[in-house]
């Protein structure tokens, strides 16, 4: 299956569900900020993974399945929470590109220029957790 | 005129997330925080709308959009040496991410309870595999 996108999809989204997606990431991180100010770097670099907006786009990826299946009159109860174990399964091949991305901050950032450390390890992290997709559907 | 280190994204940066002191700087840091989190994480979540298969698409469910927005803003006011402890410790929590992942794949997979309440449930584990990582490891 070949990857492609269509930005047609995103008509699907209401204005809210990007609404409620910004305020749990506007939300985290202040979260984050205020827990590194309040116990430092090392327990507040642990809530730079927490799984911020997961839980909010897999129950918009089950609802909007559902909302496909009741168009055509059926119930899509399971249809949906397939889609979500379908998200779920890309998101967890996504934490292994978050640990690449981590461990480029960790030891470049010290010496080398933030915004190219930063760039270089969002590039490591789309792909190592696209690569690791990749070999999980040839699996 | 302003001074080069005032103009551009890094300028607006320094000016808002910049070392201050005082109420008023707090709630700036805070409101900046909050506004460049919510917008980084709604970019990173539309692009998961957009791709195609699901599969795929659930890779941008561990973006590491909380990270960028928070390391971005670590750098400026605490410096880089601050910021690369918090990307040590995001290891232990993008690995405590990739098991609460894997839980929710497994649990919805069987079709039971619904997405919403998988993935808010799971959050728990996420707290504990963090934790625990971070006593045994980072402490």
């Amino acid at each position: 299956m070949t990857i492609h996108f269509d930005l047609a999809a995103l008509r699907k989204t209401k204005w809210y569900e990007f609404a409620l997606r910004a305020l749990f990431g506007g939300s985290i991180t202040v979260f984050t900020g205020v827990i590194a100010h309040r116990y430092g770097p090392v327990v507040g670099g642990l809530f730079l993974a927490f799984p911020a907006i997961f839980p909010a786009s897999a129950t918009l990826v089950e609802k909007h399945a559902k909302q496909e299946m009741a168009r055509a009159g059926l119930d899509g109860t399971m249809r949906g929470r397939d889609a979500a174990s379908l998200d779920a399964r890309g998101a967890a091949m996504g934490t292994l590109g978050l640990m690449a991305f981590a461990t480029v901050v960790w030891k470049l950032l010290p010496q080398h220029s933030a915004w190219l450390v930063l760039a270089g390890a969002t590039v490591c992290w789309f792909a190592v957790a696209a690569t690791a997709w990749r070999i999980r559907r040839a699996i | 005129m302003l001074a080069p280190a005032t103009r551009g994204m890094r300028g607006i940066i320094e000016r808002h997330a910049g070392p201050h002191s005082g109420k008023d700087s707090l709630a700036g840091q805070l409101i900046f925080r909050f506004l460049v989190g919510g917008l980084l994480v709604a970019a990173f979540s539309s692009l998961g709308d957009v791709f195609k298969p699901r599969g795929f698409a659930g890779l941008f469910g561990a973006a590491p959009s909380v990270a960028l927005s928070t390391l971005t803003l670590t750098i400026a006011t605490n410096g880089k040496s601050y910021a690369a402890i918090e990307a040590h410790s995001m290891i232990a929590g993008a690995v405590a991410f990739f098991i609460y992942a894997f839980c929710a794949v497994q649990i919805l997979f069987r079709r039971k309870p619904s997405a919403v309440v998988v993935t808010s449930v799971l959050l728990t584990v996420w707290l504990a595999v963090a934790f625990s990582l971070w006593f045994v490891w980072l402490r």
